[in-house]
C-alpha cells in the first residue's frame, strides 16, 4: 500500500540512465545505470565526490549535456511524458517550463551585458507569453519573492552590481519564472560563504513550500544535505551507491561508502578525535571494469566484489544498498 | 604556564592598505584597508586557525605575515625580530624557515617542472648541499607526505588534486621550516582526500615541530584542527579564542552568526538548532564608516557602536573579543 501511494505520487521516474562521452574510438562511461524517482514536493539529496557523474547525470534529463556526450540508454518519465524520446525543440519547450535549473557559479551563469532585469524579462516573453511591460512588472515581483531588497531599482541594475549571495537569487529567480515543477539546483550554494548559503537554503525551502515544487539539490556537503533534504541518494563513479531517506541515511548507512563518508568529516558538534579518511582515490572511469567500483577503497572488500556488480538489496520500502555484504559491512563499527 | 609558552609570530597593529586607482575625473585616492591594526601572536607548536568569510582579509594576513606583500604599518615579529621593513636579502634566512601551502593544487605547481625538480627548488636555494644530498632529502620528504621514490620524475598532471597537494606539502617542508601558513590548503580537495591530508598536516606537526597558520572558511575543519582560532570580519580581528572555547561559547555576536550558520551532517539536530540566519552580507570594504564594522549586520547594535571601534579586550583566558557587549 505504501509502495501504491509512492507510484502515485512520483513526478519524475528515470530508469537505467546511461551517459558516455565519445572521443574518437575511446568511450567513457560516466553515469553507469542509475534508477529512481523524484516524488512530487519533496527535496532528494543527490550527494557525491567530484567525478561521481552527478551533475552529467541531471544534464542529461535536462538534455543539456555537451556534444560529445551521449545518452545511451534509460527512461526518463516526467509526470506522465517520456522525455527520452523528445526532439531538441520539444526539450527546449520543458526546460524553463517543467524543469528549471539553477548552476554553481553564479559570477559566470549571467550574461554580463544584460541588466538582472532583462534576464527575466527575455524569460517570461519567451515561455510565459507575456507583454513587455508585463513582464518587467513581473520581474520586480520575482526579484521582490527571492528576497532582493528595493527590487525596482535592483531590476535595472548589471550583473557586476550584485555580490555573488544576491546573483544567485537572480538565477533562482529565474528558475521560478515559469513556475517549473521540478527545480534542481547543482551545488547551488557551493561558491558562497556560510553565512549567505544559510540565507540560500533558507529561502529554496521557504519557495519549495509556496510553490509546492520537487527540489534535486546536488551537492558534495553532507551537512547542506541534511539541512534540508527529506530523501538522498549517494553517488560513486557514476552509480548510486545507496538511496534512502535523510534518517536512514545519517543514522543507519548500509553501505560501507556512505558510512565512510559519514566518517570522514570532522563534527562542529561533539568531541574532537582524529579523522578516519578513505583510504587511496576515486577510480579512474576509464579504466573502471568489472565489480564493484568502490571495492579499491573498501575496507570490508572481499574476492567477489572485484569481479561481480552487486546487485541492491533492500532494506525497508525506501532504503536501498549497492553492496554484496547487506549492511553487514556498515554495521562492522569501528 | 601559558606565559612560559614561547611566541613563533608575533603581529602588533599590522595594517595592509591597497590603494585604488581614482580616475582622471575623481580626486583623491581611496584606499581598501584589507588588514587593519590587527595583533595577535602564534605559539611555537600550535596550530593557530583564521577564519571568516571572503573578503575579510584572512588571505591578506596570511601574505603579508610572510611578506609576500609589504605592511603598510606595524611589526611583524618572528622569532622576536621585527621583518616587516627587512630587505629581500635580509629576509632571506627568515624566508627559508616560513613556507606556504596554496590553496589551488592546480595553479601552484609549475606544469613544466617534475616532482624532483618542484621539490628541489627551495632546496637549491635555501642550503649549499651538493645535488646528491639534495636527492636523498627530496627521497625522504616524498615517503613522509604518502608519495613513492618513482613519483620523482613525474609531472604534476600525473597527478590527482590530493596528490598534487602532497606534492606541494612536500615542497614546503624540504628545507626544514619552523612555521607554515595553510591558506585553504584543502579546500578544492575532495571531503574523503580532505582528511587524508588533515591527518597527514597533524603527522608532520608532531614529527617535524610545525607550527602552522591555517587559514580557511571551513569552519568544522578549522575546529578539528586548531589549537586556537581567530576570526576576522572586514579586516579586523573580532574574536580570538582556544578552539574549543570558541565553538562552546562564542562571544561576538558575528561569530555567534557563523558558528549557528554551518550546516550539521546530522538531520534532527540540523532541524531542531535555532539557526539565527544574520541578515545582509558583508558591507563594501571601501566605504568604512567609523565604529563597530559589524553593526550594520547585528542584532545588538547600540548607539556607541556606530561611534567608537570596539578595542580586541580579554574577557576570560585566552579569551579576546572586539565588542561593547563584553
Amino acid at each position: 500500500m505504501e509502495n501504491n501511494r509512492r507510484e502515485k505520487n512520483v513526478l519524475l521516474d528515470v530508469k537505467n540512465l546511461r551517459t558516455a562521452f565519445y572521443n574518437g574510438d575511446s568511450k567513457m562511461e560516466v553515469v553507469r545505470g542509475i534508477d529512481f524517482t523524484v516524488q512530487k514536493g519533496e527535496i532528494l539529496g543527490i550527494v557525491g565526490e567530484s567525478g561521481s557523474g552527478k551533475s552529467v547525470m541531471v544534464k542529461s534529463i535536462l538534455g543539456i549535456i555537451p556534444n560529445n556526450a551521449k545518452v545511451d540508454a534509460g527512461e526518463i518519465v516526467l509526470d506522465g511524458e517520456h522525455l527520452e524520446s523528445l526532439s531538441k525543440k520539444e526539450k527546449r519547450a520543458i526546460r524553463g517550463r517543467e524543469i528549471a535549473m539553477i548552476f554553481q557559479d553564479p559570477m559566470t551563469a549571467l550574461n554580463p551585458l544584460k541588466k538582472a532585469g532583462d534576464h527575466l524579462v527575455e524569460l517570461l516573453v519567451r515561455v510565459r507569453g507575456m507583454k513587455k511591460k508585463e513582464a518587467i512588472n513581473e520581474a520586480i515581483e520575482l526579484l521582490r519573492m527571492v528576497g532582493i531588497p528595493s527590487p525596482e531599482t535592483r531590476v535595472n541594475q548589471y550583473p557586476h552590481e550584485f555580490s555573488g549571495g544576491m546573483r544567485q537569487r537572480v538565477l533562482i529567480a529565474m528558475a521560478l519564472a515559469c513556475n517549473p515543477k521540478l527545480l534542481i539546483a547543482d551545488e547551488p550554494t557551493t561558491a558562497l560563504d556560510v553565512t549567505i548559503q544559510a540565507q540560500i537554503l533558507e529561502l529554496l525551502k521557504k519557495l519549495q513550500k509556496e510553490n509546492d515544487m520537487s527540489v534535486v539539490l546536488i551537492t558534495h556537503d553532507l551537512g547542506v544535505v541534511a539541512t534540508i533534504c527529506s530523501r538522498i541518494l549517494v553517488m560513486y563513479a557514476g552509480r548510486v551507491m545507496e538511496e534512502g531517506m535523510a534518517h536512514e541515511i545519517f543514522y543507519s548507512p548500509k553501505h560501507p561508502y556512505t558510512k565512510a563518508l559519514l566518517n570522514s568529516i570532522p563534527r562542529v558538534d561533539g568531541e574532537k578525535t582524529r579523522l578516519k579518511p578513505i583510504k587511496g582515490s576515486a577510480p579512474s572511469l576509464q579504466t573502471i571494469s568489472s565489480g564493484c567500483p568502490f571495492a579499491d577503497r573498501c575496507e570490508f572488500a572481499f574476492d567477489k566484489c572485484f569481479k561481480e556488480t552487486p546487485e541492491y538489496q533492500s532494506f525497508s520500502s525506501t532504503q536501498k544498498s549497492m553492496c554484496f555484504l547487506a549492511g553487514e559491512g556498515a554495521k562492522v563499527d569501528d | 604556564m601559558t606565559e612560559s609558552r614561547k611566541k613563533l609570530v608575533e603581529l602588533k597593529n599590522l595594517k595592509k592598505h591597497f590603494p585604488i586607482k581614482s580616475s582622471f575625473l575623481k580626486k583623491g585616492t581611496q584606499v581598501v584597508k584589507a588588514v587593519d591594526d590587527v595583533s595577535f601572536h602564534i605559539y611555537k607548536g600550535e596550530t593557530f586557525g583564521l577564519v571568516g568569510e571572503s573578503g575579510c582579509g584572512k588571505s591578506t594576513l596570511g601574505r603579508t605575515l610572510n611578506r609576500l606583500y609589504d605592511a603598510t604599518a606595524g611589526e611583524i615579529l618572528f622569532d622576536g625580530k621585527d621583518i616587516a621593513n627587512l630587505t629581500n636579502k635580509e629576509l632571506q634566512p627568515y624566508r627559508k624557515r616560513m613556507q606556504m601551502i596554496f590553496q589551488d593544487p592546480y595553479s601552484s605547481l609549475n606544469p613544466y617542472m617534475n616532482v624532483e625538480e618542484i621539490i628541489d627548488e627551495p632546496l637549491e636555494i635555501h642550503t649549499n648541499l651538493s645535488k646528491n644530498d639534495r636527492k636523498k632529502i627530496i627521497i625522504d620528504i616524498l615517503e613522509k607526505v604518502g608519495l613513492k621514490k618513482d613519483d620523482m620524475g613525474k609531472f604534476p598532471h600525473e597527478f590527482s588534486g590530493g596528490q598534487r597537494q602532497r606534492i606541494g606539502i612536500a615542497r614546503a617542508l624540504s628545507i626544514n621550516p619552523d612555521f607554515i601558513i595553510c591558506d585553504e590548503a584543502i579546500s578544492a580537495l575532495d571531503v574523503s582526500i580532505q582528511a587524508q591530508v588533515i591527518n597527514m598536516l597533524e603527522d608532520l606537526q608532531e614529527e617535524m615541530n610545525l607550527t602552522y597558520l591555517f587559514v580557511a572558511h571551513d569552519l568544522s575543519m578549522v575546529r578539528h584542527i586548531s589549537d586556537r582560532i581567530g576570526v576576522m570580519y572586514l579586516g579586523k580581528m573580532v574574536e580570538i579564542s582556544k578552539s574549543d572555547e570558541l565553538y562552546n561559547r562564542p562571544l561576538h555576536p558575528y561569530t555567534q552568526a557563523l558558528l549557528s550558520a554551518i550546516p550539521i551532517p546530522d538531520p534532527i539536530k540540523a532541524q531542531n538548532s535555532k539557526r539565527e540566519i544574520i541578515s545582509g552580507e558583508l558591507p563594501s570594504p571601501i566605504e568604512m564608516e567609523t565604529g563597530c564594522r559589524f553593526r550594520s549586520r547585528c542584532p545588538f547594535a547600540k548607539s556607541i557602536c556606530a561611534e567608537i571601534d570596539p578595542e580586541l579586550k580579554q574577557v576570560d583566558d585566552e579569551h579576546l573579543v572586539a565588542c561593547h557587549l563584553y
